[in-house]
């Protein structure tokens, strides 16, 4: 048996459900968060398969419900999906890019009693440019924006930021501003998947994040009560890394597309565990009893300097998925951390990102061609 | 908040009753809180029907207690600030 599982505390309800409905999106973002293999999945849950995990992971006491993507709303059953999980008792949130969105879905997702809508803002390049720009992607998102609100949703924008669109941050929140923006997020990539793949692009310069945190105080200040912004600063910049999905198998369950069970929605690419399927396993053998969610539960796996820090109960080590992509070992300290022996990995790509230099390797698209030559 | 106002859980949020966890949690966008016994029974009479001296007398009979008032109305306040409730002037 796994030290991790007898060395845990009680394992408490998987309260956060993410089902990630379809990896299809017509954006095709630089920072995409899926899988860089996303392309292999094509064999989707059904609407009864995706109905029966709600039905399964509720009973076991998940309360938060998110349904992201890909884009969510190219499936037609989202509707239905958020009917079952209000009735179920759910508090559904949906995270879209508005792609997709018509006042009439809206209607029918807000009659089902759909919760929450978190707009994001994605596509760092044509997106953001045309965004920027004033073209097609801002009247987008205004309408949506103006349909949400109608519905009597709290307007929450998401905005990725990076080195390629942080400069133009008073822009950004200028045009939140105008869309009737409540809460604005402003959240620095972070490098996993085609972000990490893209990484030398993407990171920002401490020049930059410093204008931009000047930029966004300013901003605090002007819209006080009025808009609520968060910023989120890339945690290369930090000593210490971050408290990832609030502890492995603690809090929050992600269910992949192809009905993939895994304790956050990056963790497919960590080598040697095998993650287990809805379609094989109810949740609560797969909360409970699986490999994967035992895998890094509790303290029992972490090695030095994790297994003997005073701060590990306040990061359990940091996250897994950038171990193994930073350190090449899932159970080593994040090396965010300076206290990482492998820590000059992540130093050296902040010092690389205060140059004025092109990368070399080109900027790669979250295309299903490039999903496929890259992985 | 007077004596007078009526609240109610803002529009977006839900007191709901948890068994796994067994307690009221307050769920809003992307987040929850579990609440203890009071803060429960102070919520679920926020039902923009009540008025703040309405809610601390029933809860005074309810719970057999007097005196009840001032811990009831901070705690509102706090809720309040926390953007848990909005006030329905009387
Ligand atoms: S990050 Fe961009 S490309 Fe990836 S799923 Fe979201 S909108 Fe689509
Ligand atoms: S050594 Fe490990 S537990 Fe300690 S602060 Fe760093 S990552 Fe966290």
């Amino acid at each position: 048996m796994n030290a991790a599982v007898t060395t845990s505390p009680v394992v408490g309800p998987p309260l956060w459900l993410l089902l990630e409905l379809t990896y299809r999106c017509p954006l095709q973002c630089v920072f995409c968060y899926n899988p860089i293999d996303f392309a292999k999945v094509e064999d989707e849950l059904t609407t009864e398969e995706w109905i029966r995990v709600l039905r399964e992971a509720r009973a076991l006491g998940s309360v938060q419900l998110g349904l992201s993507g890909g884009e969510p709303l190219m499936r037609d059953d989202v509707e239905a999906i958020a009917d079952e999980a209000h009735r179920l008792g759910y508090y559904t949130n949906l995270i879209t890019s508005g792609v997709g969105l018509t006042r009439e879905r809206l209607s029918e997702l807000k009659r089902v009693g759909l919760d929450h809508i978190q707009l994001s803002f994605q596509d760092s390049t044509r997106e953001m440019n045309d965004f920027l720009s004033h073209t097609r992607t801002f009247e987008l998102k205004k309408r949506c924006a103006e349909w949400i609100k109608e519905h009597g949703y709290p307007m929450v924008v998401n905005c990725v930021i990076h080195r390629l669109n942080i400069d133009h941050l008073d822009t950004i929140i200028d045009m939140a501003v105008r869309m009737g923006a409540d809460y604005l997020e402003l959240a620095n990539t972070q490098y996993y998947s085609w972000a990490h793949l893209n990484r030398e692009h993407l990171l920002p310069s401490r020049e930059q994040l410093q204008k931009a945190e000047q930029t966004m105080q300013t901003w605090r200040e002007r819209m006080k009560g009025k808009m609520k912004i968060f910023f989120v600063v890339p945690d290369y910049y930090e000593q210490r890394p971050k408290k990832c999905v609030n502890g492995w198998g603690t809090t929050l369950a992600t269910i992949a597309p192809d009905g993939t069970a895994m304790p956050c929605h990056t963790a497919r690419m960590l080598p040697g565990l095998s993650f287990p399927n809805v379609r094989a396993r109810s949740m609560k053998e797969i909360w409970f009893d699986s490999d994967a969610f035992n895998r890094f539960r509790g303290q029992g796996w972490m090695k030095e300097p994790c297994a003997s820090c005073e701060e590990r109960e306040k990061d359990f080590g940091g996250c897994r998925c950038q171990a193994y992509l930073l350190a090449h070992d899932a159970a080593a300290a994040d090396p965010v951390c300076s206290k990482s022996p492998h820590h000059r990995v992540v130093v050296s790509a902040v010092e690389r990102a205060q140059e004025t230099r092109v990368p070399e390797a080109p900027l790669v698209f979250r295309r299903p061609e490039n999903s496929r030559s890259y992985s | 908040m007077t004596q007078a106002d009526r609240p109610s859980i803002r529009p977006g949020i839900r007191l709901q009753w948890e068994a796994v966890q067994n307690a009221y949690v307050l769920l809003y966008p992307e987040g929850m809180v579990k609440l203890n016994t009071s803060a429960a029974e102070i919520l679920r009479r926020c039902d923009g029907m009540r008025s703040v001296d309405e809610i601390v007398a029933d809860l005074e009979s309810t719970f057999n207690r007097n005196g009840l008032q001032g811990e009831i109305e901070h705690f509102l306040q706090l809720a309040r600030a926390q953007g848990w409730l909005s006030a329905a002037e009387s």
